[in-house]
C-alpha cells in the first residue's frame, strides 16, 4: 500500500525522525491558513499523489508567503498531475501539504528496501540526494552505497556508523547519521514496510538530519497485524473497479483496449496479454483470477468485463490446475451472463483440469462461445471479432 | 531417484487438517506419494487421511522418519511452520501459502541459510515427478514422464507447458514451482544446478515473468556454467502495462530493472533460446532437441 508524503512523514516523526512542520490541506484557503500558522521565512507547497518525480512535473512549488501559499495550492488542487512515474493518465492533486522550507547544506539519499536477492533488509545510501538520483544511479551505480542487514539481529550502532563514514558523513555528524539510519531501520520492520525512501535527506545549516520528502509503502500482506496502518489507505485514488474486483479475490486491472480477458494465474494472464498484443490485439483488462476465488466471486469479474465500455469480444483462457478446475470458471462466467443479459461474442479456450466439465456446464447455460483447440487459435480468433473480420 | 524427490519421499503435511490441504493431499496420496504423517497443534493423537496427526513437526518426524514436508498453514502462521520445519531438518519443505508477509519471509530466509533444508515457495504450486511423486497443488491431467525440467514463477503457465511438452511428446522429468513471492525459498539458479545435474533431465525451461531479479542471476549463472542441455526461457509480461510507482526506478534498478526485454537480452547472451510465446514453447523445445539430436548422429 502506497503511502502519501504526509502520512508517511506524520509516521516517521513518531520515530522521531525530524521533518519540517507542515500539514496538509484540501483548500487554497487552508493553506493559506497552514503557511500562515508555520513560524518559517519560506513554504514547499507539495502535491498529495502516490508517485514519484512531482518535483519535475510541476508538483512542488516554493514560496515566501502565506498567500503566494494560496495561489500555489490553488494552481494544484483538483488538477491532473502528470509525472514520468504516474503513466500518461496521471494522477488528480486532492490535497496538497504545506510545510516549512528548509535551510538545506547538504543533501543525500536514503532508502530501507529488501534487496530480492539476497531476501534481506538493506540500507541504500548515496551521498547526494535529488531528483535525478535515478539517473545517476543508471549511469553509475557505484554512487549508491549499501547495507545488508542480518535478520534477527539489530545491526550494531558500528554498521550504522560504517554506512555513515561510506557516505562521506564525518565529524560531529557520523554518530547522528547512525542514529538517523538506526530509526529508519526501526521504522521499516516495525511498520512491515516494503519501501521508505527519504530523498532528499537534508543535513540543514544548524547540524540537523531532516526528512524533506518521504516516500514509504507498506506491505499488503502483512497490513492484518497493522489495522491502524490499513486505515490510511486513500481510496479515492485507487479504481473502483480494481478495489472491487480484490473483494471478490480477482486480480483486475483496465486497460484502453476492447478485447476483455479472463485468465487464471498472473503468469498465463501476462503470457495470454502479451500474444493478444503480439497479435495486434489491445486487451480492455488484465484479470487474474486467484486460486482461491469460488464461481460466485469469479462471475463478479466477468461482471465487471461486460459492463466495460467499448469492449467487443471476451477470451477466456484457463489452464486449470488443481485449485482453479475448469468448471468453477464456467460456472462463474453462466451466472455473468444470466445476471447482465451480456451478449457479447465468446472465445473460450479451457485446458487442463476438468477441461471437458467446462464446456458442458457453459453448454447447459446456454451459452454461445467459440471453442478454441489451443491459446493461439483463441488470441487469432478473438482478435479477428474485435476487428469485425470475424463472428463469435 | 529424480530431482529433490522420488517414490519414496515420506511426506509431511503442516496444517492438514484444513480444507484446501485434506482435498490435495487425498489427491496426493491417489497419486501415489507417500503421505506418512499430519501436523496440527492441539490435534495431536488423531488421525487423518489414515495418517497420524502430531502436535510438532519434531515429533512427527521423530516418528515416522518423514523427509519432506508441504505446508498448508495461513499466512500469519506460515513463517512460523517453515522455521519450526527448518529447525527439525526436514531437507525438503514446499510452502503453498499465498500472501506470507515478507518481513515474515526475510526471517524464514535467515533461518535457511544457517540450515541444510531446501525450500519451495511460498506462494509455489510445489514440485511433481509425473508418475513417480506429486508434492504439490498442481493438476495431474496432462503430464508424461519424460526429459524436460521445467522451473517455473507461474503455476498456471506451468501446467499449460507440461501439456505443451506432452503433446510433442517430450515429458517432464521434474517440475519445480519457485512461487511468486518477492522473497522466497530456492531460485532459478538453485533449480536449474540441480537439473543440470540430474541424469533424467536432458533439456530445461524456465518459465519467467517480469519483475524481480530472478531471470538476471539465471543468467549469469548459465553465462559460467554453459551447460551441455538446452535451456529455453519463456518470459511472460512484454507487453505488461507500467504500474504507476513509488519509489526511484534507479534505486531498485540496482537489483535489476525487473522489464521483460533486460531478461530476454540477458539470457539470450548466457546461451538461453527464447520461446516466442506462451503457445509456443512445447514446439520450439521439440525443435532444439531434435536439432541437437541430428547435430549428435551426424558428428
Amino acid at each position: 500500500m502506497y503511502l502519501h508524503e504526509y502520512q508517511a512523514k506524520e509516521i516517521l516523526s513518531r520515530y522521531a525522525i525530524a521533518v519540517p512542520e507542515g500539514r496538509v490541506a484540501d483548500t487554497p484557503e487552508d493553506a493559506e491558513a497552514i503557511a500562515r500558522d508555520i513560524p518559517a521565512k519560506k513554504f514547499a507547497v507539495k502535491a498529495q499523489v502516490l508517485a514519484g518525480g512531482r518535483g519535475k512535473a510541476g508538483g512542488v512549488t516554493l514560496v515566501a508567503t502565506s498567500r503566494a501559499a494560496r495561489e500555489a495550492a490553488k494552481d494544484m488542487l483538483g488538477k491532473v498531475l502528470v509525472t514520468d512515474q504516474t503513466g500518461p493518465e496521471g494522477c488528480v492533486v486532492r490535497r496538497v501539504y504545506v510545510e516549512a522550507g528548509v535551510d538545506i547544506e547538504r543533501s543525500l539519499f536514503i532508502a530501507v528496501m529488501i534487496d530480492p536477492r539476497t531476501g534481506q533488509v538493506t540500507l541504500v545510501g548515496s551521498r547526494q540526494g535529488g531528483e535525478d538520483i535515478e539517473d545517476r544511479a543508471a549511469r553509475n551505480p557505484a554512487i549508491m552505497e549499501t547495507l545488508l542487514v542480518d535478520q534477527g539481529e539489530r545491526p550494531a550502532a558500528a554498521d550504522f556508523a560504517g554506512l555513515a563514514d561510506r557516505l562521506d558523513i564525518g565529524g560531529d555528524l557520523r554518530d547522528a547519521a547512525s542514529a538517523f539510519f538506526e530509526k529508519l531501520h526501526d521504522a521499516f520492520t516495525e511498520l512491515d514496510a516494503s519501501l521508505i525512501e527519504i530523498n532528499p535527506l537534508a543535513i540543514t545549516g544548524d547540524k540537523q538530519f531532516v526528512a524533506v520528502d518521504a516516500k514509504m509503502v507498506l506491505d499488503d500482506n502483512a497490513l492484518v497485524r497493522h489495522p491502524e496502518l490499513a486505515a490510511l489507505r486513500d481510496t479515492d485514488d485507487l479504481d473502483p473497479m480494481e478495489m472491487e474486483a480484490q473483494r471478490h479475490d480477482i486480480n483486475f486491472m483496465r486497460m484502453d483496449g476492447n478485447i476483455g480477458v479472463a485468465v487464471n494465474g498472473a503468469g498465463l494472464a501476462l503470457a495470454t496479454n502479451d500474444m493478444l498484443a503480439d497479435a495486434g490485439g489491445r486487451p480492455a483488462n488484465f484479470m487474474d483470477i486467484r486460486t482461491t476465488a469460488n464461481s460466485t466471486q469469479i462471475s463478479h469479474g466477468f461482471d465487471m468485463i461486460f459492463k466495460t465500455p467499448g469492449v467487443k469480444a471476451l477470451l477466456v483462457n484457463v489452464h486449470g490446475g488443481g485449485m482453479t478446475p475448469c468448471d468453477t470458471i464456467a460456472e462463474g462466467l453462466g451466472m455473468s451472463v444470466q445476471r447482465t443479459g451480456a451478449r457479447l461474442p465468446i472465445v473460450v479456450r479451457v485446458a487442463g483440469n476438468n477441461a471437458d466439465f467446462a464446456r458442458v456446464v457453459l453448454n447447459n447455460c446456454g451459452i454461445a462461445f467459440y471453442d478454441a483447440a489451443d491459446i493461439g487459435d483463441a488470441v487469432e480468433r478473438v482478435v479477428a471479432i474485435a476487428a469485425g473480420e470475424a463472428a463469435a | 531417484m529424480t530431482v529433490l524427490i522420488s517414490k519414496d519421499t515420506k511426506l509431511l503435511c503442516q496444517g492438514i487438517t484444513g480444507r484446501a490441504a485434506t482435498f490435495h493431499m487425498g489427491r496426493a496420496i491417489a497419486y501415489g506419494t507417500k503421505l506418512v504423517a499430519g501436523v496440527r497443534p492441539g490435534k495431536g493423537g488423531i488421525s487423518h487421511l489414515d495418517v497420524p496427526v502430531f502436535d510438532r513437526v519434531g515429533d512427527a518426524v521423530a516418528a515416522t522418519g518423514a523427509d519432506a514436508s508441504i505446508i498448508f498453514v495461513p499466512p500469519a502462521n506460515a513463517a512460523k511452520a517453515m522455521i519450526e520445519a527448518i529447525e527439525a531438518e526436514i531437507p525438503l519443505v514446499v510452502c503453498v501459502t499465498e500472501r506470507v508477509p515478507i518481513l515474515d519471509m526475510v526471517g524464514v530466509k535467515a533461518a535457511l541459510k544457517v540450515s541444510k533444508t531446501r525450500l519451495i515457495g511460498p506462494n509455489s504450486q510445489g514440485i511433481f515427478a509425473p508418475g513417480i511423486c506429486k508434492i504439490g497443488v498442481m493438476s495431474t491431467v496432462n503430464e508424461k514422464p519424460g526429459t524436460v525440467g521445467i522451473v517455473s514463477r507461474s503455476a498456471s503457465l506451468t501446467s499449460e507447458i507440461v501439456a505443451q511438452t506432452s503433446a510433442v511428446g517430450l515429458g517432464q522429468s521434474i517440475t519445480i514451482g519457485i512461487g511468486g513471492d518477492p522473497v522466497h525459498g530456492i531460485g532459478f539458479v538453485d533449480c536449474l544446478k540441480l537439473l543440470i545435474a540430474d541424469a533424467d533431465t536432458k533439456s530445461i525451461i524456465l518459465v519467467g515473468e517480469i519483475g524481480g531479479t530472478e531471470e538476471e542471476e539465471a543468467a549469469e549463472y548459465l553465462q559460467d556454467a554453459k551447460p551441455a542441455k538446452p535451456v529455453l526461457a519463456l518470459i511472460a509480461g512484454r507487453h505488461a502495462p507500467v504500474r504507476r510507482r513509488m519509489g526511484h526506478a534507479g534505486t531498485l534498478s540496482l537489483f535489476g530493472s525487473g522489464g521483460a526485454a533486460e531478461k530476454i537480452k540477458a539470457l539470450k547472451s548466457a546461451g538461453v533460446h527464447i520461446a516466442e510465446n506462451a503457445a509456443k514453447v512445447g514446439e520450439t523445445m521439440q525443435g532444439i532437441v531434435s536439432a541437437n539430436n541430428k547435430a549428435k548422429d551426424s558428428a
